[in-house]
């Protein structure tokens, strides 16, 4: 078949069974442009910003498993997606991010509009290409499509001059992938995980240590079962919420810099770490050389460089979560004795008795934790919850009932402000059934509140929930407690758009909130009115996120909320 | 944590950005290249680089295995039992004593390879320790200017 390079990237996407791009035009991308006004194979959602075409293609991909596509042109398009790729990078979000460049003739001659786009993305995608000739176009889109979903998945930026996309060629896309030298190993090895299994099975205080890539890895269901069969409790990581359900017995919450204490101290009192799919952060793991100290670790990753990175496994198993847990459970059927972790359950209920994960409620103004514990009381399973950066992203995950994967949809590696809104956008478009909300700040959401232009045009009605304190809260919180109250930047009191007016220019409405019953109020009235919505709560100002492990410090020394017994 | 030298062997697609691709993984970690070579492998579509940097286990670990994940990596070797090569091409003033030279580059594998009415050129290939030695030695006869090629490997 003969066609046009522009029309190679349609007819890939169509092959893909992508059925939404999220993108905006420009010159170097106007051929590709013009082809998908063509077509109706999918539908292209024009954001108002790339960054939130990527962000919106990051939050379909998460919530729908699929590889997210975004669409934009040279120069200023292209390094506007940038932070979106690195934040699809940072959280192994599948993306093919596909962006025009100038002529072949114009690259490097400092053209209008000519940036080195692949040099850029280098480091921040996990593989990139610029097109030289459009005769590789179908191998290229395909690999890409192959190399962003395999593996740990990632972004693949896919560059096109704009002459290439004008360029007639042969275009065969049934022709199979031949990449050699890309071979990720999905099967782990059986003697380790044989010798993992010996290990769990010999171990007193054994702990799941939960991560994204379960997620990644679609092994939620079977990490249930294996954590129900064995009896062993497990700690989840920000990127793994919902990976067991918020009311599982042996889940005991969050580890980390802001996690449970029950579930820190858990970790530093095991002797047998057993890590999924999880690549020991350092907002995990607080200071390294006290980390699971007494522990041994199994550590099982799709990636080999995730293993021994930070801490030392003892176990290392390469390999797909979902192939290696089903294998473990195989070789555990008949040696598991749940019975005889009970001092070990024991002594963290006691860990979770001494300091629950709480906080106070406060006569007259609303709690910031308490919207969250709304939200769910209100909504638990029927919504998919996206956040944006700071305070309100670490109060979400520790105090959301979330009920199963890919609920949960955050900028956890990059911490990207901004994310939170044009997500929300792309999970409403892959779950239009669910009640898509953005539990978000007063800082966060301006950073891309232009798409409430895309959401309200687009009819994609997502709920904004904006924690509003008039800070930039998490900062602030550092400021207080590290800083010696110095607020430097972070007091947003003089600078509150009216938020209401804002949303109803764009047609969305707009709600504002100061007591408990008016935010009941709003949220039903944004649901059933199925609308694009910010809903304004006025929160307590200086709640801090506790407890804390304070940055480089030790998970077993948590600073507590001052006011908890 | 001792940081050592090591040589590591990448045999990559000989494709456009394939050593920017290698060289950023060691630029944007903050890790230092001493030596890098590059050259087409023989009657395939690969080229292989020799890589010369120093760090602890840990670090040429973690090297080794990103530079894996790069896509067009077919092999990644760090050396340990190896024969490591390098060249040094060495200018010197015509007026230097050219029995001494030779006598001295043939010592390291090499010889006068051009007389020019100014300049004579010696070249030498030799284990890298050994090339700086003769580098080291021939500082008497007031080189004008010197190259060397960086390491190439092969394991034994």
């Amino acid at each position: 078949m003969q066609i046009s390079g522009a029309q190679m990237v349609i007819e890939a996407l169509i092959a893909e069974g992508v059925d939404t791009v999220f993108g905006y035009p420009g010159g170097a991308i106007m051929n590709i442009y013009d082809e998908i006004y063509k077509q109706d194979g999918f539908k292209h959602i024009l954001t108002r910003h790339e960054q939130a075409a990527v962000h919106a293609a990051e939050g379909y991909a998460k919530v729908s498993g699929k590889v997210g596509v975004a669409m934009i042109t040279s120069g200023p398009g292209f390094t506007n997606a940038v932070t979106g790729l690195a934040d699809a990078y940072m959280d192994s979000i599948p993306l093919v991010v596909i962006s025009g460049q100038v002529p072949m003739s114009l690259i490097g001659t400092d053209a209008f509009q000519e940036i080195d786009a692949v040099g850029i993305s280098r480091s921040c995608t996990k593989h990139n290409y610029l097109v030289t000739d459009a005769s590789e176009l179908a191998r290229i889109l395909k690999e890409a499509f192959y190399i962003a979903s395999s593996g740990r998945p990632g972004p693949v930026h896919i560059d096109i001059p704009k002459d290439v996309t004008a360029q007639i060629a042969d275009f065969d896309y049934a022709k199979p992938i031949a990449l050699e030298t890309y071979k990720p190993t999905i099967k782990g090895n059986a003697r380790q995980i044989k010798k993992a299994v010996d290990t769990i099975v010999k171990a007193k205080r054994p702990l799941f240590y939960l991560g994204g890539g379960i997620i990644n890895s679609n092994a939620s269901e079977e990490v249930r079962r294996f954590v129900s069969m064995t009896g062993i409790p497990a700690v989840e990581t920000f990127m793994a919420r919902g990976t067991l359900r918020y009311d599982d017995a042996l889940l005991i919450s969050m580890l980390g810099m802001h996690g449970s204490y029950a579930a820190n101290m858990a970790m530093s009192e095991t002797d047998l770490v057993i890590a999924l799919g999880a690549r020991f952060d350092d907002r995990v793991t607080g200071k390294l050389s006290e980390f699971a100290k007494n522990a041994d670790i199994i550590h099982v990753d799709i990636d080999p460089a995730s293993i021994s990175k930070l801490v030392n496994a003892h176990y290392p198993i390469v390999g797909d979560v979902k192939g290696v847990v089903i294998a473990m459970m195989d070789a555990i059927a008949d040696k598991v004795e749940p019975t005889r972790y009970e001092p070990w359950l024991e002594t963290i209920a006691n860990f979770e008795k001494l300091h629950p994960l709480s906080y106070l409620e406060e006569e007259g103004v609303i709690k910031p934790q308490w919207v969250i514990e709304r939200i769910g009381e209100l909504l638990g399973d029927k919504a998919n919850i996206s956040t944006d950066v700071g305070q309100h992203q670490m109060w979400t995950a520790q105090f959301y009932p979330f009920t199963r994967a890919r609920q949960f949809i955050s900028s956890g590696g990059l911490g990207t402000m901004g994310f939170g809104f044009p997500a929300a956008m792309g999970v409403k478009r892959a779950d239009m059934d669910r009640v898509s909300i953005n539990i978000t700040g007063d800082g966060s959401i301006l950073m891309n509140i232009q798409e409430l232009m895309t959401a309200v045009e687009n009819k994609l009605p997502v709920i904004n929930v904006i924690l509003n304190n008039q800070y930039l809260g998490m900062v602030r919180q550092w400021q207080t407690l590290f800083y010696d109250k110095r607020h430097s930047s972070t007091d947003l009191s003089a600078g509150q758009p009216n938020f209401t007016m804002l949303v109803e220019s764009f047609g969305g409405v707009g709600y504002e909130v100061t007591t408990k019953a008016e935010f009941d109020a709003a949220l039903k009235d944004a649901i059933e009115k199925n609308v694009v919505a910010l809903i304004n709560v006025s929160v307590a100002r200086l709640e801090n996120v506790m407890p804390m492990v304070p940055s480089g410090g030790s998970l077993f020394n948590m600073m507590l909320a001052s006011k908890e017994k | 944590m001792a940081d050592a030298r090591r040589v590591i062997s990448v045999i990559v697609i000989n494709e456009a950005s394939v050593l920017s691709r290698v060289t950023d993984l060691f630029s944007g970690r903050g890790y230092n290249i001493e030596s890098l070579t590059v050259a087409p492998v023989p009657d395939s579509k690969y080229s292989r680089l020799t890589i010369v940097t120093s760090g602890s286990i840990r670090v040429s670990e973690q090297i080794v295995k990103q530079l894996h994940k790069l896509i067009p990596v077919l092999k990644v070797y760090e050396h340990a039992d190896l024969v490591e090569k390098e060249m040094a091409l060495v200018k010197f003033p015509a007026n230097a004593s050219l029995s001494d030279i030779s006598a001295l580059s043939a010592a390291y594998n090499g010889g006068i390879v051009n007389v020019g009415e100014e300049t004579i050129i010696v070249m030498i290939a030799d284990e890298p320790k050994r090339v700086s030695n003769f580098l080291n030695l021939i500082k008497r006869y007031h080189p004008k200017e010197t190259v060397r090629s960086g390491s190439v490997a092969l394991e034994r």
